[in-house]
């Protein structure tokens, strides 16, 4: 799973992009790679990858974040140390990247570089309870306005079907077979299902790509 | 596959909205409810109706008065500076029987604040914030469902009274995801003859205006709104009650002030703490009876609020001095956790508390 040193967390707004990005790292962490984690949100106030800060750091994985995000400073802002994920090729980059073609305009500095490196991954997060991306046409065109703007053409597709806390095993499969219908239309592949530790060993009997997946803990009152 | 889908707020909101059958936006950009706009501009086009960003907050809720005018169900949507901003707009709307749907996804204040969440503009909503004698209809929701829900309530209410509604939510309930059924609730319809649209159309002219040259003939205006006001007291408030049988401390909070004391009253019962809760969900009008029948079995209030203590007014009015009331809250765009609520309760056991 771990074969391109840099990763692209795409895909429509709300699609679960944080969330997978960050166990994304975690898990390179725990497979012994040097990984950071870029925060490029420019679209999102709240939920954020500094939510995780503690769970990152306890894991050795370094972030890289804008300085205001969660703060009252409301500007779209990227940290100047996200050159990083191009200059420094002895570490994995893992990109969260914010939502819809909005979120991908902040890869415009970038896509140059990643494009011409050639080793990554562009991954488009699906979650089909989403209701613009409920059908195969709307993940469709959700891609299409993403790539335009980004510049990086995707190269796999992340199942991550979960309602949140309601989320049960059929929900998963039934992302799966979403995602591999939409593969199947655009020429990808799925990489990996996104699968909570709770459901992950059934997930396992029914899915050959799990990705063991913790939720971000945000606050007792959600 | 389930029929829920996994939806912000402020994008449940939106389709509700438009499932109840508003075609009129008009809005602008504001942190944490810029997604209600998003929303709407994505999805409008695509089913005949209008979106629109106006040049500014007061430009838009004057379009808001144009449309609701011509008696379609029009809307707009911002946070707590911007509705600063339409609070005139928002007072004629109220002045000239306006039906319309005002929502307010806070933030942290006063001034420009910050664009963490915040429930400080309990007042503005249920005290006025424009000039006047009036109310709007105020409906807090505490879950993303419940921002579907109420989105609904709050249109059939403006029609069935003639009067603006708003949906006080704050920047979690906005920004927030949760699974959400998107079932229709009833659309409820009444009659709007007398809506400007055309004199072909109705009898004589239809005249929407909030200016009297009498002031007895205003007089006259302001006390017939408030014959429907009283109505609406009467026949209107909702509200949830939680743990209430036994309780013997009642905590009063709404939105997600609501759920952080929720996890507090559980906890506190698993200390032995017998603790209740009643969760307005419209703060205007306020479920008064409820915590003044409340007040003959508890021996404390405790309003817990993300303000500097707003709510806790009203508390104290409705339970009339009965028993005493205390105030918890966090300011700022900070929100408490349930811990903290836990340690005011434990105040309040042991008499260390202040009273509000």
């Amino acid at each position: 799973m771990f074969d391109k040193r840099v990763v692209l967390f795409m895909g429509h707004y709300g699609s679960g992009k944080t969330f997978c990005a960050v166990n994304y790292a975690l898990a390179l962490a725990k497979n012994g790679k040097p990984v950071t984690i870029y925060d490029l949100d420019i679209v999102n106030p709240y939920f954020r990858t500094v939510d995780a800060e503690e769970t990152l750091k306890k894991a050795g994985v370094e972030l890289i974040v804008s300085p205001y995000a969660e703060t009252n400073v409301d500007i779209p802002a990227m940290n100047a140390a996200s050159y990083k994920m191009v200059d420094d090729r002895s570490r994995y980059a893992v990109l969260d990247i914010g939502g819809d073609d909005r979120g991908a305009l902040a890869l415009g500095r970038f896509y140059e570089d990643i494009n011409k490196e050639n080793d990554f991954d562009c991954l488009f997060v699906v979650n089909p309870f989403r209701p613009e991306t409920r059908d195969i046409d709307g993940a469709i065109s959700v891609k299409n306005e993403i790539e335009t703007v980004s510049r990086v053409p995707f190269t796999g597709i992340v199942n991550n079907a979960n309602l949140g806390k309601e989320t049960n095993i059929k929900d998963i499969l039934y992302g799966k077979g979403f995602c591999e219908k939409l593969g199947e239309k655009v020429g990808l592949k799925v990489k990996f299902s996104a699968v909570t530790r709770e459901l992950c060993e059934t997930a396992k009997e029914k899915i050959d790509k799990v990705l063991s997946v913790d939720p971000i803990k945000y606050g007792d009152w959600l | 596959m389930s029929e829920k889908v996994l939806m912000k707020g402020n994008e449940a909101l939106a389709e509700a909205a438009i499932m109840a059958g508003c075609r009129h936006y008009f809005g602008y950009p504001i942190t944490p409810q810029t997604e209600v706009a998003a929303y709407m501009a994505k999805r409008m086009p695509k089913i005949g109706g209008t979106f629109l960003q106006a040049e500014s907050e007061i430009a838009a809720i004057n379009m808001v008065i144009g449309a609701a005018s011509s008696g379609v169900r029009a809307m707009t949507s911002s946070s707590s500076p911007g509705i600063s901003l339409k609070s005139e707009g928002i007072s004629y709307l109220a002045g000239c029987e306006l039906p319309a749907l005002i929502v307010n996804v806070q933030r942290g204040g006063p001034g420009l604040g910050g664009i963490q969440p915040s429930q400080s503009d309990y007042f503005q909503a249920t005290k006025g914030g424009g000039h006047g004698d009036y109310h709007l209809i105020v409906l807090a929701p505490a879950s993303v469902q419940e921002m579907f829900d109420m989105t609904f309530k709050g249109f059939n209410l403006a029609d069935k009274y003639r009067v603006p509604a708003m949906i006080l939510a704050d920047g979690t309930m906005g920004q927030m995801m949760e699974p959400v059924s998107l079932d229709a609730n009833a659309v409820e319809t009444y009659d709007k003859s007398w809506a400007t649209v055309g004199t072909g159309k109705h009898d004589g002219r239809n005249i929407i205006n909030s200016l009297s040259l009498s002031p007895a003939q205003l007089e006259e205006w302001n006390i017939s709104r408030y014959e429907r006001y009283a109505e609406i007291e009467k026949d209107e408030v909702m509200y949830e009650e939680f743990m209430m049988d036994d309780a013997e401390i009642c905590v009063v909070a709404f939105g997600i002030a609501a759920r952080v004391s929720k996890n507090a009253v559980v906890a506190a019962r698993k200390q032995g703490l017998k603790v209740g809760m009643i969760r307005p969900i419209t703060l205007w009008p306020f479920p008064k009876d409820v915590i003044n029948k409340a007040a003959d079995k508890v021996k404390a209030f405790l309003s817990v609020e993300l303000n500097m203590g707003q709510m806790a007014d009203d508390v104290k009015l409705a339970e009339n001095c009965k028993k005493p009331v205390y105030f918890y809250g966090r300011t700022g765009g900070v929100i408490m956790s349930p811990d903290e609520v836990l340690s005011a309760l434990n105040k309040i056991e042991k008499g260390e508390a202040k009273q509000w």
